[in-house]
């Protein structure tokens, strides 16, 4: 789990620094989206560098859910009986771990048959006009609802899991705890304000 | 104060349980939670009913026999044993809702009592030393960095009494196992089986069927002697490093 996740969370990092790239205008958003396809040229060959990355992404992507289903049912498991005297227990990020993990899932899906692939895109999808593409989903009400919950999914999910996976990985310690906590809450709300801005930046007319 | 007690009843292990509801009456403040449940048991004696059946030992706060769910947390409101505590932290008329340990590594024997000893057998899997023991040696004959043997103390206040197993919503034992681990691991008695220790209570604690640690801190919460959180990342950090050190088939 932890370093499935932080390999996302990695790819998280780079994906909305680039996003935010769509804030100087489509001629250079436009030309970040035709370097990721010639990235690592004349090396290596057209898109082999994106494949790459998607490939990495795809195991990670695989090896976080699996494991969330092993320890989901060992967890389940483990713990039959609930106590009759229920009260609300540990944070909320933390409570809604699997339900903001399978939010994420479906999320994925949609985004990358909506931008990537366009098979759900509203409008005319064109490839290698990524601004326009951006501009057109977001100019939909459920494409904007959509992408915003799932971001403010995505802010708790890293809030709790970033700081889980240096438990796991055994960095965390009593010194180390505030700053680890503190380190991923920045995470969260850097990932979740920067996504979120592309959409509030659509619909407020600031990128059209 | 006259209470409400909505307590499990089970008559085995092969039986189906439920809650059943006593009204306690003449209770002291000055009472232990337990001495409330042995007045409830006096009476019960006297009706001619079946008293409750609860784990006790020392009613000292250190042995880590007594258990107990009180209205939904282990050992009850306050950071401490359900010996320790007193009915003070309750007020006239309340209902209070009396629960066994659930996981599944915890089977119910009867009523309130659960076999914790999948506990023994994670600390036969590595928690002890095989340096040789006896009269109490000279403190100086090996240093000890005063760091390593405050961190190895207070993981040794751990009393075993499966609260963090309780209150851990996956019936984990991570925090119960770490407090063993890193109580010997830091000290040099306990370093030749650094690497074993650690991989052996680990195996046996999955073996004993207890879940997987998403990190949810209730144990920690739970805890009656303060073991933190950040112990089961130090456990972690030594299984990484043993699983390096101690390649094994």
């Amino acid at each position: 789990m932890a370093v499935s996740g932080l390999i996302m969370l990695g790819y998280l990092v780079a994906h909305v620094a680039g996003n935010l790239k769509v804030f100087f205008g489509p001629e250079e958003f436009n030309a970040y989206g035709h370097w990721l396809r010639v990235m690592g040229a004349p090396v290596l060959h057209h898109e082999w560098a994106l494949w790459l990355v998607r490939i990495v992404l795809l195991a990670a992507v695989v090896a976080h859910a699996v494991s969330a289903y092993q320890l989901s049912r060992r967890d389940i498991k483990a713990r039959p009986t609930a106590y009759v005297h229920r009260r609300k227990r540990s944070s909320y990020a933390t409570r809604t771990m699997r339900w903001g993990g399978i939010i994420l899932a479906l999320f994925i899906v949609w985004h990358v048959l909506d931008l990537t692939t366009g098979t759900v895109h509203p409008g005319g999808f064109e490839e290698g006009k990524p601004y326009q593409n951006v501009v057109d989903t977001f100019s939909t009400w459920y494409g904007n609802v959509v992408y915003i919950v799932a971001m403010l999914a995505l802010g708790l999910h890293v809030r709790h899991g970033f700081w889980s996976a240096a438990q796991t990985l055994g960095v965390g310690s009593a010194r180390r705890e505030r700053l680890l906590k503190v380190l991923a809450n920045a995470l969260a709300l850097v990932l979740t304000a920067g996504f979120v801005s592309v959409p509030l930046a659509v619909m407020t007319g600031v990128v059209s | 104060m006259r209470l409400n007690l909505r307590v499990w009843r089970q008559k085995n292990a092969g039986t189906e349980g439920a809650m059943a509801t006593y009204e306690v009456d003449g209770v002291s403040p000055d009472m232990s939670f337990l001495e409330m449940l042995d007045t409830l048991n006096e009476d019960l004696i006297l009706r001619g009913e079946d008293p409750v059946a609860f784990d006790h030992d020392c009613r000292e706060g250190i042995c880590g026999a007594c258990s107990l769910v009180i209205d939904g947390e282990a050992h009850g409101p306050e950071r401490t044993t359900t010996c320790q505590l007193h009915m003070r932290s309750f007020r006239d008329g309340d209902t209070i809702d009396v629960e066994p340990w659930r996981a599944s590594a915890f089977p119910v024997v009867k009523d309130l009592v659960v076999d914790r000893s999948a506990f023994d057998r994670v600390i036969q899997a590595g928690g002890y030393i095989s340096a040789p023991t006896g009269s109490a040696p000279e403190a100086h004959a090996t240093p000890v960095p005063k760091a390593d043997a405050d961190s190895a103390f207070e993981h040794a206040e751990c009393i075993g009494c499966g609260a963090c197993v309780a209150a851990c919503p996956n019936g984990s034992a991570m925090l119960f196992t770490s407090a063993k681990i890193n109580h010997l691991n830091v000290l040099p008695q306990g370093s030749p089986e650094r690497e074993t220790r650690v991989l052996d209570m680990v195996a046996q604690m999955d073996a004993e069927g207890f879940g997987g640690c998403t990190l949810t801190g209730e144990c920690a919460t739970a805890c009656p002697k303060g073991i933190p959180l950040p112990s089961i990342a130090a456990m972690n950090k030594e299984w990484l490093r043993a699983l390096r050190k101690a390649p094994r088939g």
